[in-house]
């Protein structure tokens, strides 16, 4: 019997599949075709202090091997979360992680006071990499002193898991990894989307009404995996590992590269089933490998 | 018990029904879910490495004897005419069922339903689901020209059949909001039901919110994910911006800001 189980900082995931945020809703969504505890944990989707419309339509485009989104943080407040799907997902039997977003400081710190008071949330993954924002966001997530004084001050008032996930939108995204670590981060994810592009040549118009947005999948992978392959050597904080997976092989790709745990995102517009082939997939691996568990995966590369 | 699926279907049949329009039926090999008009499948465009993301369409019929249903795919684009070209006997991974169904009519409703493009499929299974005798359902059809109509003959035992075409070669020239069905006695429906090209249903709305006429929409934003996780195809609505894949595809013209 091979162990699936994984350790990221003091908690516990029954398996390294989680769901990115943005990609999974709030767990429920995907229950209707799957158990949620299938999954190792997921991610929920990013979460303000108020209500957020979100940009104007139109918010997608499709890319070759992926897509730009510029969603843009719609969601309807912590409060909300709290009170109407709190209840209804909080006997799932998994990890959840809510994914807190501000514009300023004192937004951070508000939502992870709130958060803090729900139990069955054991961590929470600091979003400081939304490029679809025009305020807060990307912008603590592309500097050093920035990034630093979001964690800094967000760890003063939160115990539990604190992950801060980051913008590959940086020259050297290893550098904010430390910059983040230094001020008591105790995982870092990564990677959100790269901030791109497309436009309509025909009507010379741009495709998303944002002009730009963010780009996901498969396209995105061979850089996510060399980011991942970066921080993880620069860091002692675990690694969770994001950006393209599709199947089995890429998500042991990013363990191999230092990632502790992994987040399915796009892939589940293209098969809402795949990260349960995931799972599956990791299994057999383990079994043709002779691994007894998934940890022995976690920065095997043999460079 | 999972409430949406994932699957390979059969193809069972790909007929052209005139130079744009297709005809494909899929077969599960399991008891098929209840699936309603308005409800839409999600599928994968297979050996196109240029198209990333599923195609939704709307379900023309379901036939739960032999768990088969159908869709007609209008070629719009790269994915639906790579669709288009599938070989019966074939696979095609679905996602089904998606989205909400209309409000169905009361027995006593007369009602009108007004299909354009690819917004033909819900339209006539909602007229054959509604339950109600012929002479109080009437559907109006419209298309640019006769070629773009398909057949409907098997239809005239459901419902009234009304076409408008833009160069007169079918049904009366024009629009459908200027056919004389459509400008005649809008107040002597009940219901009316609408699903094709945004400027079509917006037309209708229009006159429907004149006249206050209840009235259902089916929109066809651009979508990536179609269970309400991506929440890419919003629409602007009273309760705020709504997912078109999970809290429409219909929608009450009332609650649009259009």
């Amino acid at each position: 019997m091979v162990d699936l189980k994984v350790k990221l900082h003091d908690i516990e995931f029954k398996n390294p599949v989680t769901l990115a945020s943005g990609t999974c809703g709030f767990a429920r969504e995907t229950a209707e075709f799957f158990e949620p505890g299938l999954l190792g944990g997921y991610f929920l989707k990013g979460t303000t202090l108020k209500n957020r419309d979100g940009n104007n339509y139109p918010r997608m485009a499709e890319t070759p091997s992926g897509m730009l989104n510029a969603v843009g943080l719609q969601n309807k407040g912590i409060d909300y979360f709290i009170e109407n799907i709190y209840p209804e997902i909080v006997d799932y039997d998994t990890q959840l992680v809510i994914n807190v977003n501000g514009s300023t400081v004192e937004d951070y710190i508000a939502l992870t006071e709130k958060v803090n008071e729900l139990d069955k949330i054991n961590a929470i993954e600091l979003n400081i990499s939304c490029p679809n924002v025009k305020e807060g966001g990307m912008a603590f997530g592309v500097s050093c002193p920035g990034a630093e004084m979001v964690t800094r001050e967000v760890r003063k008032v939160y115990d539990k898991t604190l992950i801060v996930k980051l913008s590959p939108n940086v020259t050297d995204i290893a550098e904010i990894a430390k910059a983040v670590e230094g001020q008591g981060a105790d995982a870092v994810s990564l990677v959100n989307t790269f901030l791109g592009m497309a436009i309509d040549a025909e009507k010379r118009q741009p495709l998303l009404s944002t002009i730009t947005g963010g780009l996901s999948g498969p396209a995105i992978k061979p850089i996510a995996l060399r980011m991942v392959w970066q921080v993880a050597r620069a860091v002692k904080i675990p690694v969770v590992g994001i950006g393209g997976i599709m199947t089995a092989a890429d998500a042991i790709e990013f363990m191999l590269a230092g990632a502790s745990i992994v987040q399915v995102g796009t892939a589940i517009f293209k098969d809402p089933m795949i990260p349960v082939k995931i799972v599956e997939g990791i299994e057999d691996y383990l079994k043709r490998h002779n691994m007894l568990s998934a940890t022995e995966l976690i920065g095997a590369l043999q460079e | 018990m999972p409430k949406k699926f994932v699957k390979d279907l059969n193809v069972v049949e790909n007929r052209a029904l005139n130079a744009t329009n297709f005809l494909i039926k899929v077969q599960s090999d399991t008891k098929l879910p209840e699936i309603k008009p308005g409800q839409f499948v999600n599928i994968e465009i297979k050996e196109a490495e240029e198209i990333f993301l599923r195609r939704p369409f709307s379900v023309f019929e379901v036939d739960y004897e032999n768990n088969i249903i159908s869709m007609i795919v209008k070629i719009l684009g790269r994915g639906s005419r790579k669709l288009t070209e599938i070989a019966v006997g074939s696979r095609l991974s679905i996602v089904y069922p998606l989205g909400k169904t209309f409000t169905y009519p009361a027995v006593n409703d007369k009602i009108l339903l007004i299909g354009g493009g690819s917004g033909v499929a819900p339209m006539l299974f909602l007229a054959k689901e509604s339950g109600l005798p012929v002479e109080n359902v009437d559907i109006l059809l419209g298309a640019r020209s006769k070629e773009d109509h398909i057949n409907l003959n098997n239809y005239k035992k459901y419902a009234n059949l009304h076409y408008a075409s833009e160069d007169g070669s079918l049904g009366e020239k024009g629009f459908v909001t200027q056919h004389s069905i459509f400008t005649g006695n809008l107040k002597s429906y009940s219901k009316i039901y609408a699903c094709g090209p945004d400027g079509m249903m917006r037309a209708v709305a229009k006159e429907a919110k004149a006249t206050n006429v209840f009235c259902e929409v089916s929109l066809e934003n651009l979508m990536a994910c179609g269970f309400g996780v991506c929440l890419c195809c919003i629409e602007p609505t009273s309760k705020g911006n709504q997912c078109v894949c999970t809290d429409g595809p219909v929608f009450n013209i009332n609650d649009l800001k259009w």
